[in-house]
């Protein structure tokens, strides 16, 4: 029996700028299992940025629930969600998020400074990750030094270092030509297969469709919620 | 340790020329202080090195003459110390540690060895003398009991004479002519404050006997036997009544005796200086804090434009403790490190003024008295790098605060 590592109930969250109230999220409700790959499109205003920032808890909602791995997720100050986020949580941006004046090893390693792991152990590992992504000649190079695919793969090892439960992707393609989107993909499904969840957050279609499952939003609550017919399993696994 | 100090060096290296300039008011501002402390410290070495031939305890006391009529006596009358009085004071007073007669012979006396002779102050001293005006014993001995009780005719120099009247010679068991007699030259002595003193010391005893033929004194000296400034006071009353009943003077007589209380002059110098010290770290605390508003205002800035590094590092799991000790470290970094140096540098500075100040010394030995030996010590430095860790933390708290508070959601939507 497969468990649920993302399981929303009813969430509801507003934005109150002074007088105006914006109310985002009306009433989600989704279950997504261990080793899942799902995307959640939508048009901008859809509530789908939001909603990333909920489950990565980066942001706080206002009723409902949420639980991640089975861990009730409130309100809570800012080194607990800090812990949880580096246990449970992998984040690969559009714009990558990378620190442009830590070379590679330092960029992957980041995740494990802040789990105490020790300078050597870290980089050590690190060199791993950067070897499994095909990096490992670029280790010791700025962010600045590689291109745009390498900057994304280079996020995904550190987005994998800590062993997360799941991974929340945010247009992890917006910023790559097709070519290296499809690499990116191919290696986001990959990583998929080796049974971390996988939540891609994506307005493309095509990116959409190379996941098993498709959460489509609108205007703050699922519109749709089907499994992907034309999904296809790797070729080699 | 080492994975902070690497972060604060890659941030700090990225902007040196900022990190130097920030770096470069604190070190002033410890530098200042530093300076002036050590010069305050020099003033009032200056103060002690004067001090140093007299016990911190001493009341000296010169007779004058009345100025106030008293008991049917004219004033203006003389007032002429006498054995008696040493004696009297040391029996019916109490507070009184050592008390002793000085007598001054007639203005200049010959002195004479072989071909050599020249013009000298020779004092009458009794042993207890030396336990007042400290003097440092270079050869031999000084006088004692004995040559008191004797009368013995011996002789204690100064080392400037010795050098004028001896040259190279060994000068004790020699003897020396005072004023057409034969003494034997016992100890060579030196004034710890002024190499150049010219003193010939003689028994009492020999002198009232040999010179005077009286029991006269020039002066009173006595150390007494407390250590604060209200007892001492209180000796300087007593003695002071007890010679007026003796001598027959009025109390209120201000001008019948001159009375040098050293622990007075000291308190009263001291409290000075503890005046100019606390100026002192007024000023420097003032300039230490224009350099915080320094490194406040930089670290700001470099909050801000880290704020998407810092919402990065947030997201991966940085709590926001670990960023604020990230901002304090980096500021603690700046402020120890440019500190530091402008204590070392102070501490220089310092250091090359004594040994010049020692060269201008030999021209000029008075200079001694008034700045002597500038430098600050290892208190000096401990407060200093107690004010640094302070200000390098005051200097990082409200940029700290501001990084501990960025949210990682807007810093990573912050294009």
């Amino acid at each position: 029996m497969s468990k649920s590592i993302i399981r929303v109930e009813a969430l509801h969250k507003s934005y109150v700028n002074g007088k105006n109230s914006l109310h985002v999220l009306k009433g989600l409700t989704m279950n997504i299992q261990e080793g899942e790959m799902v995307s959640i499109m939508g048009s901008s205003g859809s509530g789908k940025s939001t909603l990333l920032n909920v489950l990565g808890i980066l942001d706080n909602y206002d009723a409902g629930s949420y639980h991640l791995d089975g861990i009730p997720i409130t309100r809570m100050n800012e080194t607990k969600a800090a812990r949880y986020r580096n246990q449970y949580i992998g984040f690969v941006f559009q714009s990558f998020n990378l620190i442009s004046f830590k070379n590679a090893v330092e960029n992957v390693a980041l995740p494990l400074y802040y789990q105490g792991v020790s300078r050597k152990k870290r980089n050590d590992l690190a060199l791993e990750y950067l070897g499994r992504m095909g990096l490992r000649e670029w280790a010791h190079h700025l962010p600045s030094e590689l291109s745009g695919g390498q900057k994304q793969r280079l996020a995904i090892a550190r987005a994998l270092i800590s062993k997360p439960k799941m991974i929340l992707a945010d247009e992890p393609t917006g910023a790559l030509d097709s070519q290296t989107s499809r690499e990116v993909m191919e290696l986001l499904k990959e990583v998929n297969q080796t049974g971390i969840a996988m939540v891609i957050v994506t307005h493309e279609n095509e990116i959409a469709a190379q996941t098993r499952r498709i959460i489509r939003l609108r205007d703050g609550i699922i519109e749709s919620d089907e499994v992907n017919a034309d999904f296809q399993t790797l070729p080699n696994t | 340790m080492l994975d902070y100090l690497e972060e604060i060096l890659t941030t700090l290296k990225q902007n040196k020329l900022r990190a130097i300039m920030t770096g470069f008011s604190v070190a002033w501002g410890i530098f200042m202080l530093i300076i002036l402390l050590g010069s305050g410290n020099g003033l009032q070495n200056g103060m002690e090195f004067g001090l140093r031939d007299i016990a911190q305890n001493a009341i000296q006391i010169w007779p004058g003459r009345t100025s106030i009529e008293h008991e049917g006596l004219n004033k203006g009358r003389r007032i002429q110390f006498t054995n008696e009085d040493v004696e009297l004071l040391q029996r019916d007073l109490q507070g009184i540690k050592d008390v002793t007669g000085r007598l001054y012979l007639w203005s200049e006396v010959p002195l004479t060895y072989k071909n050599e002779y020249s013009d000298y102050t020779v004092t009458c001293i009794t042993p207890a003398y030396y336990r007042i005006r400290l003097q440092d014993l270079v050869k031999g001995r000084f006088i004692n009991e004995n040559d008191l009780k004797e009368s013995r005719k011996v002789l204690v120099l100064s080392k400037s004479i010795v050098e004028q009247l001896f040259g190279d010679e060994d000068p004790i068991g020699e003897l020396v002519k005072v004023g057409g007699i034969h003494f034997k030259v016992i100890g060579v002595s030196a004034n710890p404050t002024d190499e150049s003193a010219k003193d010939a010391m003689i028994p009492l005893s020999t002198g009232q006997r040999v010179f005077n033929g009286s029991h006269n004194l020039s002066n009173l000296a006595l150390t007494t036997s407390y250590q604060t400034i209200a007892e001492n006071k209180q000796v300087e009353e007593e003695v002071r009544s007890f010679l007026a009943r003796r001598h027959r003077f009025s109390d209120e007589d201000q001008e019948a005796l001159n009375v040098w209380n050293t622990m007075e002059s000291v308190t009263q110098a001291q409290g000075v200086f503890n005046g100019l010290r606390l100026f002192i770290w007024v000023v420097g605390i003032m300039t230490i804090i224009a350099g915080i508003v320094g490194v406040s205002n930089i670290m700001i800035i470099l909050v801000k434009e880290r704020t998407k590094e810092l919402g990065i590092r947030k997201a991966l799991g940085a709590s926001p403790w670990s960023v604020v000790q990230l901002v304090l470290s980096e500021s603690l970094f700046i402020t120890a490190v440019a500190g530091f140096m402008g204590m070392l540098l102070g501490m220089g500075v310092l250091h090359g003024a004594s040994v010049i100040l020692r060269q201008v010394y030999e021209g000029n030995p008075n200079i001694r008295n008034i700045f002597y030996n500038p430098s600050a010590d290892f208190g000096v430095a401990l407060s200093a790098a107690v004010v640094l860790v302070a200000a390098g933390l005051l200097a990082g708290f409200i940029p700290a605060r501001k990084a501990a508070s960025i949210k990682p959601i807007e810093a990573l939507h912050d294009e």
